[in-house]
């Protein structure tokens, strides 16, 4: 045959990759590309048929071009034809070109389809193979609709070749990835559980991928795999480095396969039969033990296999939280690695104690480890694992040691990180630091200091607005509300109400926050909204219930869902009623959901501004007030509330700079209100003039009304 | 202002960098080769702005041309400047080429510190450059104390642009007009734009200091004179049809006194010597279109697609078009194409996607076609071609706006030679811009 003497080496596809790659500018390039093109089409087109090695040359070509950034629209046909070829190149090529350029087109997909109905159907494993990464590189939705039923039993039959079982096990695991419901489970999954048996490793390995997945949507489906997974471990772990050969990784028995084995034990509790939970605990044990053993090679790949194993050991011992004697010798090995030189070992070892600090068995062990993680905390160079080293210091705090870690962190906090900082402050800020009034005095020595380092981060904590020591006028703090989203609301003795809101056109949400400032808890605690009858038709507001008790210093958070219909003039109560102490405490705050919150800013030019004044020019659409200015008069201020208002500062737009100008859009269910106002400053007189144009009467005077109060 | 230039070659290598304002930094030529010679998609728009600096490029073959700013400057004022560097290189040492960038980089560098300082581009006009930067070394020894106070108060005095004591045996001038035409017709043959832009180019060889004066058929012109004798006027437009143009707008050398022409419209000035583009114009009304391109696309089935294609000549018999090419565009799915014509040569050009048929030369009031079968690969897309218009390019003898030179009076009044010694030559050409034609 010709094709055998022209060989596979394809000179035509290496002189068109040379040319492209000579191609000077450009457009050179794309002269090049298209003159193939045509030649391809021309090829293709022509009425002798083309010879195996020639339609895989040129297909080759279409998928260099594919992958050059052009479109290929033709040659699907050819490359579906050397599906059916015998050669594997051929095939090979086929399938590529299909898995990269996958056309919906459904003749060819049933064509495609075909092809590997046969192949896989063939007994021939590298074909199988072929087909099976075919379908796991394509893995769409129409893939699995076709193979999905197809494939368990390949994996499961008795006669499939290892390497075909491999393929098999890992397409099955992709097409349950992208389409679950798909892929039936039926008696098969008994069986596959039994490929953990099988003699080659390499099945093991990939039937261990699958079960996982599988195992973590059906634990039930899959108990059995326990035992095996645990026998099978066990027969690694205590095999000698020689044992198992080609998948000995630098002495280290079958590293990938152990890692994997652990990752399924931890879908399921520790087993019952305590014969298996022996068996378990023995091999934890020797996999704890072979850390302390000294290293059979100094290569970092020996060092890498043998953590791996044991980070997946001790996740698996933290998972199960069962044997003390296990978890303490974790938390001591992890210990060592506190120090270790690697900075990647620092971290996981920070990160997996974490969870450990959160175990009644082991949280005294950790707390042992205080001074090395504080010491990690000071003097740490890799941001992260200082970040790891905040994040356990916070776990493993108790009413011992509280005092401590809350010195550190605040001495800290002076020289950390940005990033960091916004951690701790939140940290610092949970209830449980602060349930004395000694810490809350340390609280308010911090947000002064927050003020003085980082100021826009205080301003962004939630609960760290003032020092609380005075109890607001309620409507003050409701008018502070109209240009911000975020803030306290309310604050007494007892309780303290935080806000924290989103707005989207007329759509918003609400997070409230109770924080209990006392030490006792409060009792019956009910939070309600509260709106009259004509907002109820204007405003759509859904609440979810809280959790009638809220322990001392404590913090409970209420979420609002709104919806603007219509435009409104009031705004909602929140009435709060429960029991602290004996007493029965009742009070009652104006929710800052005003109409302003619905504005959506919109730019316009100088000219499109005053048009549209002029068109709203009818007396009842204006509204005016004049006032005087409460609060220092500064221009940068001024913009920023005009901002946070909610609609579009227009810088020159007015011909008087020190005029501020502003447009936006309400948005309701209903209709969308377009609103511009002009403020005046007069700063002679210490007065303002007001305008505020919309198509609407009662929405002009509102947001009138709300605006004047600002400044 | 310009912060900077930076000449490239095609791989984005940089030939000349000349930084003249401390905000550009190292960076910046990295960055235009980053984000422009080597950017992944190719970069269409001449300016291009990247971390706060403007960018403006031409290409002249494969070498780049980019100016740097950090200002916001007027933009056609930069392409301007970069336009008239290319003319100023081309003139010094031809062809704008890596190989002769090379080889003349410290004459670049020269001209370079000339024509801009601080970024404010200064004289630029050739003919002035080169009595001082020449490229035979250097001459001071040689050239006397008179000469170089001489080239001092020309460059710096008012007629920057030319210098004083010229002799010429024969006192001469070459007068071209060059237009390019532009249209976009429809199928049915309605034109849905037209423009012409056209360049007034002198070449004088004239002695001392003349004044000159040129006049063309301007309607405003025409129609003040035609005040005065209306009868004339009238006889002329029965006698040759349209005598007059209407131009849109025009731009003049520096040498031409925008006073007067503001003033009486006419066009008066002291010429520099040798070659330079006396005036620009543009106008969009009454265009002759030298050729009519009618159509024929008939789809055969899917697989198959028959093209005629009619060109005819639309001027005087008695002239003749030169270097005549019409590109036909074939969809993107062509696989085999056959191609009959009368006359010229006709190729599928599969490298460009096209038809490309070439005919040497065609006198007026002509007719020639072409005919195409093209057989296409049915593909699995269900796009449709676009039919991309049918683009041609021309040469002929005449300005297609109509414009003709009336009269370019010489006159010298300290030595003794009359307009009438003046040998003048005057030629048009007209040459095709886009001019499409949609199928």
């Amino acid at each position: 045959m010709p094709a055998v003497s022209k060989g596979d080496g394809m000179r035509g596809l290496a002189v068109f990759i040379s040319d492209i790659r000579n191609c000077k500018s450009k457009e050179a390039e794309i002269k090049r590309i298209n003159k193939e093109l045509a030649n391809i089409r021309s090829k293709f087109k022509g009425d002798k048929a083309l010879d195996g090695y020639s339609k895989k040359k040129y297909v080759c070509k279409l998928l260099f071009i594919f992958l050059l950034g052009h479109d290929i629209d033709f040659g699907h046909m050819e490359a579906v034809n050397l599906l059916s070829s015998n050669r594997y190149t051929e095939k090979q090529i086929g399938y590529l070109f299909i898995s990269v350029l996958v056309n919906s087109n459904s003749e060819l997909i049933r064509l495609i389809n075909n092809a590997i109905k046969n192949d896989l159907a063939s007994r021939n494993p590298t074909f199988m193979g072929l087909a099976l990464h075919c379908i796991a590189n394509v893995g769409s939705r129409e893939m699995a609709e076709a193979f999905a039923g197809e494939i368990p039993k390949i994996l499961v039959a008795g006669d499939t070749m290892d390497s075909v079982k491999q393929s098999a096990a890992l397409c099955l695991l992709r097409l349950y990835r992208t389409s679950p419901d798909l892929v039936p489970m039926g008696d098969w999954t008994s069986r596959v559980v039994h490929l953990l048996n099988d003699q080659h490793l390499g099945v093991v390995t990939a039937a261990t991928s699958l079960i996982t997945t599988l195992a973590q949507k059906n634990p039930e489906e899959f108990k059995t795999s326990v035992s095996l997974a645990v026998s099978r471990l066990s027969r690694i772990v205590t095999s000698a480095s020689t044992d198992l050969q080609d998948y000995t990784y630098y002495f280290v028995p079958a590293p990938w396969l152990s890692v994997k084995l652990l990752r399924l034990l931890q879908c399921y509790p520790p087993p019952e039969d305590p014969a298996v939970r022996g068996r378990l605990t023995e091999c934890l044990e020797t996999i704890l033990n072979k850390a302390q053993e000294p290293p059979k090679s100094k290569k970092v790949q020996h060092s890498n296999a043998k953590n791996a194993v044991l980070f997946e050991a001790i996740s698996l011992i933290i998972h199960h939280d069962s044997e003390p004697n296990l978890l303490v010798r974790a938390c001591n090995q992890l210990g060592q690695f506190l120090q270790h030189r690697e900075t990647n070992l620092r971290y996981l070892a920070l990160e997996s104690m974490c969870t450990l600090a959160s175990s009644e068995f082991s949280h005294e062990a950790v707390k042992t480890h205080i001074e090395t993680v504080i010491n990690a905390l000071k003097t740490e160079r890799d941001v992260s694992v200082r970040q790891r080293a905040v994040d356990l210091l916070y776990a493993m705090c108790d009413r011992s040691n509280a005092q401590q870690i809350v010195a550190e962190m605040l001495n800290y906090l002076e020289t950390a990180d940005y990033s960091i900082r916004e951690e701790i402050v939140s940290y610092l800020c949970f209830p449980y630091f602060f349930h004395s009034w000694l810490w809350y005095h340390k609280y308010h020595l911090l947000i002064r200091m927050l003020h003085r380092t980082s100021p826009d981060l205080a301003s962004s904590e939630v609960v760290s607005e003032e020092p609380a020591d005075t109890v607001h006028d309620a409507d003050e703090l409701f008018h502070k509300f109209v240009c911000k989203n975020n803030g306290v609301l309310f604050e007494n003795q007892l309780l303290q109400i935080g806000l924290k809101s989103e707005f989207r056109q007329n759509l918003g949400r609400m997070f409230i926050f109770y924080g209990n400032k006392t030490s006792t808890q409060f009792l019956n605690f009910t939070p309600t909204v509260i709106c009259s009858d004509d907002l109820q038709s204007s405003l759509n507001l859904q609440t979810k219930p809280v959790d009638p008790t809220v322990d001392g210093g404590a913090q409970v958070q209420q979420v609002v869902n709104i919806e603007c219909v219509s435009d409104f003039m009031e705004a909602p109560i929140l009435n709060i009623q429960f029991r602290y102490g004996g007493t029965f405490q009742n009070l009652s705050v104006k929710l800052p959901i005003t109409l302003n919150k619905f504005f959506q800013p919109t730019e316009m030019s100088s000219q499109d501004f005053f048009q549209r004044w002029k068109q709203l020019s009818n007396p009842k659409q204006e509204v005016q007030n004049i006032f005087k200015a409460k609060h220092p008069m500064d221009a940068e201020i001024t913009k920023a509330k005009i901002i946070g208002f909610g609609s579009a500062l227009l810088e020159e737009v007015d011909p008087n700079p020190a005029n501020f100008v502003g447009a936006g859009i309400i948005h309701t269910k209903t209709t969308q209100i377009g609103c511009l106002l002009r403020l005046e400053p007069n700063l002679q007189a210490q007065m303002y003039r007001l305008t505020l144009r919309t198509s609407k009467e009662a929405v002009s005077q509102r947001l009138c009304e709300l605006l004047s109060e600002q400044f | 202002m310009i912060g900077g230039l930076f000449i490239y070659n095609h791989k984005g290598e940089v030939l000349i960098s000349r930084v003249y304002r401390d905000d550009i930094g190292r960076n910046a030529v990295d960055a235009f080769r980053v984000n422009v010679i080597h950017a992944r998609q190719q970069v269409r728009s001449p300016v291009t702005n990247i971390a706060r600096t403007s960018f403006f490029h031409v290409k002249r073959s494969n070498i780049w041309l980019a100016a740097v700013t950090k200002q916001n400057v007027n933009a056609a004022m930069v392409f301007e400047f970069l336009y008239k560097m290319c003319d100023v290189m081309t003139a010094y040492f031809g062809k704008i080429s890596e190989e002769n960038i090379k080889n003349n980089f410290v004459l670049i560098y020269e001209l370079l510190d000339e024509i801009l300082d601080f970024g404010y581009p200064q004289n630029s006009e050739t003919g002035a450059l080169k009595t001082f930067i020449t490229q035979q070394g250097i001459k001071s020894q040689h050239q006397t104390k008179e000469e170089q106070s001489q080239i001092t108060s020309q460059v710096t005095g008012q007629i920057g642009w030319r210098r004083e004591g010229i002799k010429y045996r024969r006192n001469e001038l070459f007068l071209d007009v060059l237009e390019s035409v532009n249209l976009l017709m429809s199928p049915q043959g309605q034109v849905l734009s037209a423009h012409v832009s056209g360049r007034v180019v002198m070449k004088s060889y004239l002695s001392g200091m003349p004044e000159c004066k040129f006049g063309m058929n301007d309607k405003i012109v025409i129609e003040k004179q035609g005040k005065g004798t209306a009868d004339e006027t009238g006889k002329s437009e029965l006698g040759s049809g349209k005598q007059s143009i209407a131009i849109d707008d025009c731009t003049f050398h520096q040498c031409v006194r925008l006073s007067k022409f503001d003033s009486e419209r006419s066009i008066s000035f002291i010429p520099p010597d040798g070659e330079f583009e006396l005036m620009r114009y543009r106008t969009t009304k009454d265009i002759i279109l030298p050729f009519r391109v009618i159509p024929l696309v008939r789809e055969v089935g899917r697989t198959k697609l028959e093209v005629k294609v009619v060109i005819k000549s639309n001027f005087k018999p008695s002239l003749l078009a030169q270097k005549i090419e019409v590109r036909i565009p074939t969809p993107l799915n062509t696989s085999g194409v056959q191609v009959i014509c009368m006359k010229g040569k006709a190729k599928y050009k599969a490298s460009e996607n096209a038809i490309v048929w070439k005919i040497k030369r065609m006198a007026g009031m002509k007719e020639s076609q072409i005919s195409a079968e093209i057989e296409l690969l049915p593909t699995n897309d269900k796009k449709k071609w676009a039919r991309p218009p049918i683009s041609m390019n021309f040469e002929v003898p005449f300005a297609p706006s109509g414009l003709k030179v009336r009269y370019l009076k010489v006159f010298e009044p300290k030595l003794n030679y009359s307009d009438h010694d003046v040998i003048k030559w005057v030629r048009y050409i007209g040459r095709s811009g886009i001019y499409e034609t949609r199928c």
